[in-house]
């Protein structure tokens, strides 16, 4: 049990030290609140009389699709983290300490959380007020945030995976942007599937960024999910499974050189 | 009581691909005492303190810190231990006290004596008004005071410090030995490692010598320098064709035969008390002038280029050229 306590102790002091770097960095502050907001702005204003949306305002269709690429990036921050510990030796101090070796990485991942929620409240509320509406019920609202923080967390394990695996902070920023720009793209999230051309459709509609965005579309707007949300879900879930023993593993290769 | 040692490792053996870093390393460290690994970039220092501090597992052999196991006991090491390294590991985005708040809080003190140790460490390195800082607006010199009072958050009774002063300016470099100092005298254990001949000579009851993978010597500074050889007249004549007649004059008193180098006498003598006056008197009788005359200690250089046949690394000679 003793364990336990200091599992949870130390996750909370190295999410808290996470937490700390954001508002000293202001180059990370403007990449969580200025930068998804002028997307935001971009995409209504200036694509948005251009893409037809049949059913919806395009700012009711691309909110959510917005806030899911947002959450999903905001995890870069434990990838330039960690990548950053490492190179600076940082990581031979937190492991010369008596603490549970885990909360490094439990620690960033955690502090991602509080960055997301963060995130929401400032896509929210500039959604709010150019005119997105909620058309579901309080409780899909809360469902569809949820979603979307449990999305945040798991890509916060893929960028983790990144940060350790990339030999310096500028390498990671790149190969997470380069690897996951595109698949935020080719969705649903931006323009409906059906205009794109017949053999980018079947990509876009597999690739698990519609899904996720199909099911928070269906929790904020009301609309019928289908398999969305429960899709959407596993997705997620499978991304956790997967990233986080990979992680501690490349986690416990590189710092055992 | 017998006290057991402090650190003491058995046949160490670490290799990275083909190259082989630790060869067999033997070393025991007296509880209380500093201990220099001493050499050069490369030879396995660095390689002896991380496995040491839990960091790497050794292929084979064994070692024990504060009488537990580094690869059993890994995790009871850890709490004993202190490390302090030539990367300053602090966190730049954190002030200094919250640095050490932080580490305290990892060693499990709990909020308040954490917060209470890291005001204490914070004066004691002279770091008290920085405390508030973000160290990414420290000098090199004070990050290497912080990161050494991180070490010493939880007062463990045994300190590593991997090259504590590579890299800093020479008073930076004073001030960091004198708080090393302050600490071994309340009793904490140190290995430190060097590439710094002067740094061991001046800090380590014992020092280890290792290049390419193996202690090549170990002992007392003096024991090692005894090696070389005693100590040594330097004398420089006004005349410098008179060398040989010198030589054969001062033959009597030398404790080995003297020899010309660099337009000098140079005479090894197995005392200095006295011998300055008896190398004068000589070459006053054979009536030869001395310019000037001094004695030469050897120094760890000298221990150096002895054990393995070539000097030691050059950043210790351009430290040496800074420091006078």
């Amino acid at each position: 049990m003793t364990a336990l306590r200091y599992g949870i102790s130390d996750t909370l002091v190295l999410a808290k030290r996470s937490l700390l770097r954001i508002p000293r960095q202001p180059d990370l502050l403007v990449g969580f609140t200025i930068q998804p907001v002028l997307f935001v702005l971009l995409f209504v204003y200036v694509f948005g009389g251009a893409i037809k949306t049949p059913g919806f305002d395009y700012v009711d269709f691309l909110m959510p699709g917005i806030i899911v690429q947002s959450i999903v990036f905001g995890g870069f921050v434990t990838a330039l983290g960690l990548s950053d510990d490492l190179k600076k030796g940082l990581i031979d101090r937190f492991r010369s300490l008596p603490m549970t070796r885990s909360a490094l990485l439990t620690g960033r991942t955690l502090g991602d959380v509080v960055t997301n929620i963060f995130q929401l409240v400032v896509m929210f509320t500039v959604g709010l007020l150019i005119g997105f509406n909620f058309s579901s019920s309080v409780g899909e609202v809360v469902a569809g945030i949820l979603l979307l923080l449990l999305i945040g967390y798991a890509f916060s394990w893929v960028f983790a995976f990144i940060g350790l695996s990339s030999s310096s902070p500028e390498a990671s920023n790149a190969y997470g942007f380069t690897i996951l720009f595109p698949v935020t793209f080719v969705s649903s999230a931006f323009v409906p599937v059906d205009t794109m051309p017949s053999w980018l459709q079947p990509i876009a509609e597999h690739n698990p960024f519609t899904t996720m965005v199909d099911a928070a579309r269906a929790l904020f707007l009301g609309i019928p999910a289908g398999n969305s949300v429960w899709l959407a879900s596993v997705w997620t879930i499978a991304i956790i499974a997967v990233f986080a023993p990979l992680s501690a593993w490349r986690y416990r290769r590189v710092v055992t050189r | 009581m017998l006290a057991q040692p402090a650190v003491e490792t058995t046949r160490l053996h670490k290799s990275y691909g083909s190259v082989e870093a630790l060869r067999g390393v033997d070393l025991r460290v007296e509880t209380g005492s500093v201990f220099g690994l001493l050499g050069p970039n490369g030879a396995g220092k660095t390689t002896a303190v991380r496995i040491l501090t839990t960091l790497l597992l050794p292929d084979d052999g064994s070692a024990q810190v504060a009488g537990f196991d580094v690869v059993h006991d890994a995790s009871k090491v850890r709490a004993q231990i202190g490390l302090a390294g030539q990367y300053a590991a602090v966190d730049e985005n954190l002030t200094g006290f919250e640095n050490l708040e932080m580490v305290g809080r990892l060693y499990h003190l709990g909020r308040g004596p954490s917060r209470a140790r890291a005001r204490e460490l914070l004066s004691s390195f002279d770091l008290a008004d920085a405390g508030g800082r973000l160290v990414r607006t420290y000098s090199g010199g004070m990050r290497r005071r912080l990161d050494l009072a991180a070490a010493l958050v939880a007062r463990p009774p045994v300190l590593f410090l991997d090259e504590p002063t590579t890299g800093l300016d020479i008073r930076s470099r004073i001030g960091l030995w004198d708080a090393i100092e302050a600490l071994v005298s309340e009793g904490t254990t140190v290995l430190l490692t060097t590439q710094y001949l002067d740094e061991a000579d001046r800090l380590a009851d014992r020092i280890a010598v290792i290049d390419q993978g193996l202690v090549i010597a170990e002992g007392t500074p003096d024991e090692l320098k005894d090696q070389v050889g005693g100590e040594r007249l330097d004398i420089h004549l006004c005349d410098s064709q008179r060398g040989e007649e010198a030589v054969a004059a001062l033959a009597s008193i030398a404790s080995d035969r003297p020899f010309l180098e660099d337009g000098s006498v140079r005479v090894p003598v197995a005392q200095r008390r006295g011998t300055i006056a008896e190398a004068v008197r000589a070459l006053d009788d054979a009536g030869i002038a001395i310019d000037d005359i001094s004695v030469s200690v050897p120094t760890l250089d000298d221990v150096f280029l002895n054990l393995t046949g070539r000097p030691a690394e050059p950043e210790t000679e351009e430290l040496k050229v800074e420091a006078r």
